[in-house]
């Protein structure tokens, strides 16, 4: 690993000048990851192993009538198969989310006698080689009889509709409203109201190494082990445990290096419950790799809500109160967390502004898809499109600047920690500041200035601005299914080296490196002193995993409040070696030193010496030097932002360019400014992927024909400008070093900036709303659609407008 | 994501290719790979033996002769891209190839493999048929020379029999036309959602003839010949006029990130950009 150029560092237990804290250290994880010498859960190879491939549903909606598997069983190299009628032991598949009224399928792992969505595994085939494990798959005829399919969701809630799960007699999930405030009272005052119809589309997370599982048994120990490439390996060994059959303590869950989850690995498939029963039914270790297409099929999506919001106005650009409807398409059963993600969407809806009254809707529907559950950003991207297109269309509106619409709008940062409408309290933040800065960064009066020269030549450029605030550090227990806290246990090992295990499960973030920056502060030792273990249940104290921009605000403040405990007690053993009182025993680099004692100063190796050789310790006192701590939040955290995007759009082929893009995001104190800005470009990248190209599409017989990287345009490098980041910093103050979190902000902040920015370019022409993906043809569409039928901005004026039939998406309020 | 089971042959001299492509059942030949094998990993191809022409010595190259430029089946897109002879005499062909996906498929894509792939929405087809190119094809029987507009007869499918390879493609100079290769690449396969190559001659202020090949529209490149005789003998005025013809004719075709109505409009756009480019440089 390579450490900063200027070499004197102290420690500094905060933020001086010399900590590691702060720094822009390159990750100690990318040497091993970038020469391909590190190991995933394919990379491993288990003596006498064998491969499963899995059979599944090329139906979205069918019963299956028969299933043959003679082919399959005869084909040479196979040793078994296995369809529902063998797998009733294991399972179902599990959904953690209780909530009054929610209808939970059955949730079979290998379907029974009914398929209901495309790539529902139905048979699993267990070989001695991996290709012959799936030509043997290929080789599984199963007699469907197709039923009617059910896709869309409003179709879904209609009286002439199939039903998903028939014991339900509708297709409705669940209903969930949260309200506050006289939200009747404001609609009735309001000056101007607001309102418009979004669809937020179905995403694919394309985690870049798909799911992968081998499974070990062993019957004489009665033990098993699994490998999978998850976000939680603690919660998937409990998950393990239950769907097999097997008491928790002989289970033992491993998440080696993990390419990529962005929540699609924070769940518990089919395939983890499959696996590792094969490997018990068979005696040999079992793999199963997951291929590209069945990634796109059977691993979990990322939103698909349909949302018609409306806000109240007065004229002078004061909200007066929201209203939301919204459809969310839970897919055909719900996975770990399915009906949470709205709810998510929900509590967000107020954005970072100050709205008296608030009414959010939310219909949880079942659809003849994929399920849907956490990706990137888990409900707070839904809500921050809503409110800020909201935001940009009220503007509009009212004739006002985006920019300053906002800015009224906003709690001034002295009324922190601010309490919602939707019942949150956001802990601290400087609104204002941030938009300001990104205004000043972006030279937003001169894009302005540009937009106005390039209109008189003809052409469309259009400004976009989005101020986001997110919920991060998940979370207090209380608010959560499985609890919100995490572990860690910090051992400084007898050579004085330190072990940090963390209940997070880094996989890609670089916690290896930011937990040992800040370990390294606090005892006064380097980064690479510190070796940061994780993702195994057999090695690590239990702990929650990574998701929900947690792992640095919780499972970090869980590592520094061990690493305090530790300190303690080195201090105490400190000051009995050096004759003086713990609490003037202070770390130095590498060493323990006091003014008022006998001898001055310890290194730090002969204080963890005498920890271990107990030669010479004070009584009572518990030799060794290891500590844990299980910290549980008092509060989420409220990273925020202002990101400001120009684009110029063809209006002769609908095509975007993206000129400028600019992010201020704010995420409290910074660790690591590189991973910080790392995560902020990885999160533009796919939020402005789903704003521009990204888009899962399920045709009416609930194919997916976006299903292959030759058709869902995952964004590339040269599709972006350079990003322009900048940061303000509002310390948190619930957690002791003050962080939020960084890992979603730009997924969240970015999408509605950029429609925002192209809805701008095209307002001209009288467009006020575009749907995601802005793809060349949909926003042709729509130009041309002005076009033939030509907008004026306040046709209210003009009786001859009014007449006039209002296009489909640019309904006024 | 996995082929089915197929045999791997390697010859070393194109006879020895061409002995084995007449000799074995469902034989396939593979080049750079880069349009085969993703269709086998689909198992929309399931080819019983692939002949494997990369190790053959002599294909790859691109000479000057006194007609035009020649250029050997295995020459990858990147060499294409970057060839001196062709951006000084011949320009359209490389100018179509740096456009071909990204740089590893650049790097290992042949325009021999590309051409007789005859993908709706390659690159090279459209330049080859408005160069004029001649295709050449061996067999055991010999050589056969096929006009590029007589080779595309359809999606996938070539004037090339089962027995024969293809091993050169040749294209004639340029110098003092206008060409360009103007593409709308589908942001997730690099593919040419409409892709225009143009070859314009001049005489005086006037357009003396125009070829345009046109890929990525319809089932099969082809050449608009409406446009070639809107703009036949014409000022350069007549270009936008001339465009609106671009599909004149022509079944398109519409998939989920184009319509066919939108693809209409498109071809027209971009026929019109590309005949604009043309004759800008041919100014330069």
């Amino acid at each position: 690993m390579a450490t900063p150029a200027k070499a004197p560092v102290r420690p500094s237990q905060a933020n001086g000048k010399d900590a590691w804290v702060g720094k822009r250290l390159k990750r100690k994880e990318d040497p091993r990851l970038i020469r391909g010498i590190s190991h995933y859960t394919d990379d491993f190879k288990l003596a006498g192993m064998v491969y499963c491939a899995f059979a599944r549903s090329p139906h979205a909606h069918a019963d299956i009538k028969s299933i043959n598997t003679d082919s399959a069983k005869g084909t040479p190299g196979v040793i078994a198969v296995f369809t529902a009628q063998d797998t009733t032991s294991i399972g179902p598949v599990p959904c953690a989310i209780q909530m009054p009224g929610l209808k939970v399928p059955r949730h079979p792992v290998l379907a029974e006698g009914r398929v209901r969505y495309v790539g529902e595994p139905v048979a699993v085939v267990v070989a001695e080689d991996l290709y012959v494990a799936r030509d043997a798959a290929e080789k599984i005829e199963v007699d469907y009889e197709p039923l009617p399919v059910v896709t869309d969701m409003e179709k879904a809630l209609s009286n002439h509709t199939a039903y998903v799960h028939d014991e339900f007699k509708s297709n409705q999930a669940f209903t969930h409203t949260l309200k506050n405030g006289d939200v009747d009272a404001a609609f009735k005052k309001a000056d101007k109201i607001a309102k418009q119809r979004m669809i937020n589309q179905r995403l694919c997370p394309l985690a870049m190494e798909p799911r992968a599982v081998i499974a070990e048994y062993l019957p004489g120990e009665n033990r098993l082990t699994v490998w999978s490439s998850t976000q939680i390996p603690h919660l998937l060994k409990t998950q393990i445990s239950l769907l097999v059959g097997l008491p928790e303590t002989s289970v033992r869950v491993i998440a080696p290096e993990v390419g990529g989850g962005f929540g699609s690995k924070l769940n518990v498939y089919s395939e983890e419950g499959v696996v590792p029963w094969l490997s018990m039914k068979i005696g040999r270790p079992v793999k199963w790799n997951e291929n590209r297409r069945e990634n796109f099929m059977a691993t979990i999506h990322g939103r698909d809500t349909i949302n018609d919001v409306e806000l109240a106005l007065k004229k002078d650009g004061t909200i007066l109160g929201m209203r939301s409807r919204i459809l969310a398409d839970m897919g055909a059963y719900h996975q770990l967390l399915t009906p949470l993600i709205p709810q998510l969407t929900a509590l967000m809806h107020a954005g970072c502004y100050k709205i008296p009254a608030i009414e959010v809707d939310i219909i949880g529907v079942f659809t003849n898809k994929m399920s849907t559950d956490a990706y990137r950003g888990a409900g707070r991207p839904e809500a921050t499109y809503n409110v800020e297109r909201m935001m940009d269309i009220a503007a509009r509106e009212l004739g006002m600047d985006p920019a300053q619409f906002r800015l009224k709008n906003f709690p001034k940062s002295k009324e922190f920690p601010y309490t919602t409408i939707t019942g949150l309290t956001y802990d601290s933040a400087k609104y204002q500041e941030s938009l300001a800065k990104a205004l000043k960064l972006s030279g937003y009066d001169g894009l302005r200035k540009r937009q106005k020269s390039a209109r008189k030549n003809g052409k469309y450029y259009g400004v976009g601005v989005s101020t986001y605030v997110e919920i991060c550090a998940i979370g207090p227990s209380a608010a959560t299914p499985a609890g919100g806290w995490e572990s860690a246990t910090v051992r400084i090992e007898p050579t004085g080296k330190v072990t940090l295990l963390t209940g997070a499960s880094p996989h890609g973030q670089g916690e290896e490196t930011t937990f040992a920056q800040l370990i390294a502060d606090e005892l006064g030792l380097d980064p690479d002193d510190i070796n940061v273990v994780h993702g195994d249940t057999a090695v690590v104290p239990y702990g929650l995993g990574t998701y929900g921009s947690r792992a640095t605000a919780v499972g970090g403040t869980a590592a520094y409040m061990a690493t305090q405990k530790l300190k303690n007690k080195m201090a105490t053993l400190a000051a009995h070696l050096l004759e003086c009182k713990p609490k003037d025993v202070t770390f130095g680099r590498r060493c323990l030193s006091t003014k008022t004692g006998k001898k001055k100063s310890l290194s730090f190796g002969e204080v963890v010496t005498a920890a271990y050789t107990a030669h010479k310790i004070p009584p009572g006192f518990e030799p060794g030097l290891e500590a844990t701590h299980f910290f549980e939040p008092s509060n989420f955290t409220f990273p925020f932002g202002a990101h400001i995007a120009s684009v110029e759009v063809d209006s002769e082929t609908g095509e975007v360019k993206i000129d400028k893009y600019v992010a201020v995001d704010d995420c409290g104190n910074v660790i690591n400014p590189m991973l910080v800005a790392g995560q902020i470009h990885g999160g533009l990248a796919q939020g402005i992927g789903q704003a521009m190209w990204e888009e899962l599409i399920y045709n009416e017989d609930g194919q997916l024909v976006t299903g292959t990287l030759m058709d869902y345009t995952m964004p590339k490098a040269h599709f972006f400008p350079e990003f322009v980041l900048e940061h303000t910093v509002t310390p948190s103050p619930v957690n002791p070093m003050g962080v939020k979190g960084v890992g979603e902000a730009g997924t969240i902040a970015s999408t509605p900036c950029i429609v925002n920015a192209v809805c701008d370019a095209l307002s001209p022409l009288g467009i006020r709303h575009i749907d995601m993906p802005l793809k060349p043809e949909r926003v042709w569409r729509a130009i041309r659609h002005a076009d033939s039928a030509p907008a004026k901005a306040e046709s209210e004026e003009s009786p001859k407008k009014q007449t006039r039939k209002a296009p489909a998406g640019r309904r006024r309020a | 994501m996995i082929p089915t089971n197929f045999d791997y042959e390697s010859p070393h001299t194109l006879s020895e290719a061409l002995d084995l492509l007449a000799s074995r059942e469902d034989a396939k030949v593979l080049a750079g790979g880069h349009s085969l094998l993703p269709a086998m990993k689909l198992r929309l191809a399931q080819p019983a033996v692939l002949v494997d022409i990369g190790r053959i010595g002599g294909l790859s190259y691109i000479k000057e002769f006194a007609d035009g430029i020649a250029i050997g089946a295995t020459t990858t897109h990147a060499e294409v891209a970057a060839s001196e002879a062709l951006l000084r005499n011949s320009p359209l062909l490389a100018l179509a190839a740096a456009q071909i996906g990204d740089r590893q498929v650049r790097n290992r894509g042949t325009i021999g493999g590309s051409l007789a792939q005859a993908h709706p929405a390659a690159d090279y087809p459209a330049a080859v048929l408005a160069l004029d190119a001649e295709v050449v094809a061996h067999s055991r029987s010999g050589e056969r020379v096929i006009p590029a507009t007589q080779f595309f007869t359809g999606m996938f499918s070539t004037a090339l029999r089962s027995d024969e390879i293809l091993t050169e493609v040749r294209i004639p100079r340029t110098t003092g036309e206008g060409v360009t290769y103007k593409k709308f690449h589908h942001p997730a396969s690099g593919y040419a959602v409409v892709g225009i190559a143009v070859r314009l001659k001049f005489s005086a202020s006037n357009i003396d003839s125009a070829s345009v090949g046109i890929t990525g529209v319809a089932d099969v490149a082809y050449r608009a010949t409406a446009v070639e005789i809107a703009l036949r003998g014409k000022p350069v005025s007549a270009i936008a006029e001339a465009a609106v013809r671009a599909a004149n004719g022509v079944d398109v075709i519409g998939d989920y990130f184009a319509s066919a109505e939108y693809r209409r409009h498109l071809v027209t756009v971009m026929t019109r950009r590309a005949l604009d480019e043309a004759i800008a440089g041919r100014r330069k």
